[in-house]
């Protein structure tokens, strides 16, 4: 039994949810409260890879970081990155595919918090940024928790992005569903099992977890 | 002195209000602003605070320029020296009483004023609980420590009192009272409620869209319409009637028809379709115990 791609899996959702809380933030914070008028194309860019197939999603990052194109060859040469068939790849694509999951529930608590909360924080004299973490977010968290529990779980279970741009490199890019796929595909049931069923059990805990502490079964611990 | 000015289209479900409001308060005083709601009462409160911009005008606070269009001034909410009671009391629910006194505080700023806001207001007991657990005359209370714990120089209250039952009501309008009196405030009130306008305000201003259409001392205004003793009505003359010395005059008071008589003096001065008052000034109501 391999270890290396659930453990390269865990590194890869730890790493994308972490990063992805700190762009989701200030975007949730602009979508909820803003009256521009791109606010729909931006809304709509964001939600695209929940429909769009992860493959479609896969390719045109792939074209766009190839370092035969000038982007990719750019990206190389400024800051020594190469994004496809890299860890570094992964993330930057496990980011664009998972956004939607981590900003949704966040905006949707902004939105559902009453304005005259901000406001009053705003006429006590205190700054925006003040009032994000200490008035805003502190009151959001069940839709806090749904937005890096879902970003996670969603990671760990990528495979047509990961496996386009990634490929199937061991310790770099082969992550436990595209480990799963490679057993299938040389008739090695077992172990497909095993990592299927860690990754079944896995998905449902976590799930469980989110029902539970958001459905207030869990909420005098959380609170 | 706080010198008003201010003018905004204002977009509610039911259409456009051009707001134009111009007034003076002196220092110290209670003013009400009274009116039907879409008249523009709470816009000129969040305006005041800074919560909306008006698109011309000026507000001057003692001297201090916070708002003037023509020299492009508009300080933020958070420059602005305003305390602000919401109609919803906008407490954070992630703090206790105290926590919610304590944020309004500036870094470094003791917590002596806290202590006396909290005493003031007998929150001694609910320092360490969570507004969701406070009921509603108890978040009030709270709403209004939290707004002068930066000792503001305009206090401003928008239906502080409207979604509480009389009694608490009752109670908190003396709390109210005795924080303008004791920190010196001026305070700007919304309220719809006529008997606790006279109770507590110095003046009222009422609005009716968007334009002030009366200005003064409470009592004045009100007695002379709404909360008269005397029977006083207005209508509209239908027809009238000679017969011998007097008049007979038909007047539409609403849906009903009356008939009063006049006699040639009286009837002179009118004429069918004028408006009048009809008022019994000497009335007398009998009163029999029954029980």
């Amino acid at each position: 039994m391999d270890w290396e791609p659930l453990i390269l899996t865990f590194k890869l959702a730890v790493v994308t949810t972490l990063l992805l809380l700190v762009i989701s933030i200030p975007l949730s914070y602009w979508l909820a409260y803003t009256k521009s008028k791109i606010k729909p194309v931006i809304e709509t860019l964001v939600s695209m890879p929940l429909i769009l197939p992860p493959t479609v999603v896969g390719f045109y990052l792939l074209v766009a970081f190839s370092p035969s194109n000038a982007f990719g060859n750019w990206l190389g040469e400024w800051f020594g990155l190469q994004l496809v068939f890299s860890f570094e790849g992964l993330v930057f694509a496990s980011l664009i595919y998972s956004l939607p999951f981590m900003v949704h529930p966040i905006q949707s608590g902004l939105s559902g918090l009453s304005p005259s909360l901000k406001e009053a924080s705003y006429v006590l004299g205190k700054s925006k940024i003040n009032t994000i973490f200490n008035v805003l977010l502190p009151n959001i968290k069940p839709s806090l928790l749904t937005g890096i529990v879902l970003a996670f779980a969603h990671t760990i279970g990528e495979f047509g992005v990961v496996l386009m741009i990634g490929g199937n490199i061991p310790g770099e890019t082969k992550v436990a569903s595209i480990a799963i796929y490679d057993e299938v595909e040389s008739l090695n049931y077992g172990a497909a099992n095993t990592y299927s069923l860690i990754l079944f059990v896995l998905a449902f805990l976590i799930l469980l977890t989110v029902y539970l502490i958001n459905g207030r079964f869990l909420k005098r611990f959380w609170k | 002195m706080i010198e008003l000015s201010l003018y905004k289209k204002l977009l509610f479900p039911s259409g456009e209000l051009p707001l134009q409001v111009d007034f003076n308060i002196e220092k110290g005083t209670f003013v009400t602003l009274y009116g039907k709601s879409g008249a523009g009462k709470t816009s000129v409160l969040r305006m005041l605070a800074g919560l909306m911009a008006p698109e011309k005008g000026k507000i001057i606070i003692n001297g201090t320029t916070w708002y003037r269009s023509n020299e492009n001034i508009n300080l933020t909410p958070q420059k602005r020296k305003a305390g602000f009671v919401f109609q919803d009391f906008a407490l954070f629910p992630n703090m206790n009483v105290r926590e919610n006194l304590k944020f309004a505080l500036n870094k470094g700023e003791s917590e002596k004023i806290i202590n006396d806001l909290i005493e003031i207001n007998e929150l001694g007991d609910l320092q360490q609980r969570k507004p969701d657990t406070l009921s509603g005359g108890q978040k009030q209370r709270v709403a209004l420590a939290r707004a002068l714990v930066q000792t503001p120089e305009l206090l401003l209250l928008d239906e502080p009192l409207s979604s509480l039952d009389i009694e608490i009501r009752k109670k908190l309008q003396q709390y109210i009272l005795k924080v303008h009196r004791e920190f010196k405030l001026t305070t700007i009130m919304v309220s719809h409620d006529i008997s606790e306008i006279i109770k507590m305000s110095d003046n009222v201003i009422e609005i009716d869209q968007g334009k002030i259409v009366k200005e003064g001392n409470p009592s004045k205004i009100f007695t002379n319409t709404e909360v008269s003793g005397k029977f006083q009505f207005t209508g509209e003359i239908i027809a009238m009637e000679k017969q011998d010395f007097i008049f007979i005059i038909s007047i539409l008071i609403g849906k009903d028809f009356v008939k009063i008589i006049a006699d040639e003096s009286e009837a002179k001065v009118l004429s069918i379709g004028d408006q009048v008052i009809v008022a019994s000034k000497a009335f007398n109501p009998i009163i029999r115990k029954i029980s």
